[in-house]
């Protein structure tokens, strides 16, 4: 499957910037690491006055007691006060929705937005969490053997692969 | 067992936390980058993260210690653990029980860590050499043996004030021959290959041989501290301060107090550290212990971070065998 991975982060950055009419000054936090790629480039095309934050959400998993501690990865940095702000959250894919949860409940370690919205690359089959994005490049239909990954940083671009 | 069979799975991964010695140092570097990762946790506005939910830990402490007592409480706090701390001293091992009848009802009672401060050197040895399978051990220092979190977040304070540890040289001034926490530091500094350790004291205070453990000895004061980029003082334990060792907390502070003045053959953005707590006038002067070189209060916060790595590490390690 052929999919130009730039054009979808365009149509985002438009629907975006339709949804944040009435919401100045938003904050752009991407997940590490492919929602940090996607959201690097959202936030050039928006021309966000706020620097990008990075959220890092090993600490937040709901996987440890089984797996245990995901290894070193850069630590979160939200170089701003999350406070009484609209937060736009970027991920790369949004899959079981267990991401998401995890993110949302370490954002509100940090303070209390007044809203966040979810932006996703890819909107994939398989939630296991009422959770949905605001705002999707693209909807794709996979089984669960399927697996879709973003490689980045530059250029993006997406594999998926399928059993067998 | 060794330490260094007991304490790592046979993955290599950290099982317990016993001593630095026998650890490599990709490990030890491993330990400072997770703590790195914690130290911004006591800066947000919720200063924990949920990494342990639902894990019990407890803090045994045979021997009283308010400051280590209290990280490693905040450290499991941080990491949203509960933890209570027993001290023991006061309790049932003073109605006659055993160690190891004691660890039994600990057990029982489904903990998933000890952390240990014993009076006894290899105290924490035993503990972690008989506890059931699915326990962590932490060694909060036993007897003259070992205090690795104290060793780590020393060094992990060097780490953030100066980078590349092969280009540094080292004093540790003090006390050497009483002290677990310099023996841990040895290792931890050798191992992560400084260019130059020292061990400064009077002859009654250094074990001989000491030079064995990659270190260079000096018994002057001035001479010893000449360009180094670090130096660490050490607590003169009051109850030695009278014994035959030494002649006064007076004469001492003459000879090996650190001053202002005897630091100035140091390098000139050397930091001075101490692990606490200080006696001002006898180790170290308040002139250097509140100076601008000063690192000691760093140490107390960076001693959280480190805690927290070691935790999260272990009860990773255990997690993963299940």
């Amino acid at each position: 499957m052929d999919i130009n991975v730039d054009n979808l982060i365009s149509q985002m950055a438009d629907q975006l910037s339709a949804r944040l009419e009435g919401r100045p000054e938003p904050l752009m936090i991407g997940i590490h690491t492919g929602g940090v790629w996607v959201a690097s480039q959202l936030h050039e095309l928006l021309q966000l006055s706020e620097p990008l934050g990075i959220l890092n959400i090993a600490f937040y998993r709901d996987d440890f007691s089984r797996i245990g501690k995901h290894p070193n990865v850069e630590p979160s940095n939200l170089p701003f006060d999350v406070d009484n702000r609209d937060v736009i959250l970027v991920d790369d894919v949004l899959y079981t929705g267990r991401t998401i949860r995890a993110a949302m409940n370490e954002i509100f370690d940090y303070g209390r937005p007044s809203s966040i919205s979810l932006a996703a690359l890819l909107d994939r089959s398989g939630r296991e969490l009422p959770i949905q994005a605001d705002v999707v490049g693209r909807q794709l239909s996979l089984s669960e053997e399927e697996h879709v990954k973003l490689c980045g940083p530059s250029p993006l671009t997406l594999q998926i692969s399928k059993p067998g | 067992m060794t330490d260094k069979q007991l304490q790592l799975d046979p993955q290599g991964r950290l099982k317990h936390f016993l001593s630095i010695e026998g650890l490599n140092r990709k490990l030890l570097v491993d330990i400072l980058d997770n703590a790195e990762q914690f130290v911004g946790v006591g800066e947000r506005t919720v200063k924990k993260v949920p990494l342990l939910r639902g894990k019990t830990i407890v803090n045994l402490f045979f021997e009283p210690s308010t400051r280590t007592r209290t990280t490693f409480e905040l450290a499991a706090t941080r990491l949203s653990a509960d933890i209570l701390s027993i001290d023991i001293e006061k309790s049932a091992t003073r109605k006659g029980e055993t160690l190891l009848d004691t660890l039994r009802n600990l057990e029982a009672m489904h903990s998933d860590m000890f952390v240990v401060r014993h009076s006894n050197s290899g105290a924490a040895h035993l503990i972690a050499a008989n506890v059931a399978p699915h326990i962590s051990v932490i060694n909060a220092g036993d007897g003259r043996h070992a205090h690795p979190s104290q060793a780590m977040l020393d060094v992990f304070t060097i780490r953030r004030h100066k980078q590349d540890f092969y280009k540094l040289k080292v004093a540790i001034v003090g006390d050497v021959m009483h002290s677990r926490v310099a023996r841990s530091e040895i290792h931890a500094l050798n191992t992560l290959g400084v260019q130059e350790l020292r061990v400064i004291g009077p002859k009654t205070l250094i074990p001989t041989g000491i030079e064995d453990m990659g270190v260079h000895v000096y018994h002057d004061l001035q001479e010893g501290l000449r360009d180094v980029d670090v130096v660490i003082t050490l607590r003169l334990q009051h109850e030695r301060m009278e014994g035959p060792l030494l002649p006064s907390a007076s004469e001492y502070f003459k000879l090996y107090g650190l001053t202002e003045k005897k630091l100035s053959v140091a390098k000139d953005d050397a930091i001075v550290m101490h692990p606490g707590p200080i006696n001002r006038g006898v180790e170290i002067d308040s002139e250097v212990a509140d100076g601008k070189r000063s690192v000691i209060l760093q140490q107390v916060s960076h001693g959280i971070a480190i805690r927290m790595a070691v935790m999260s590490m272990t009860m990773s390690t255990l997690a993963g065998q299940q």
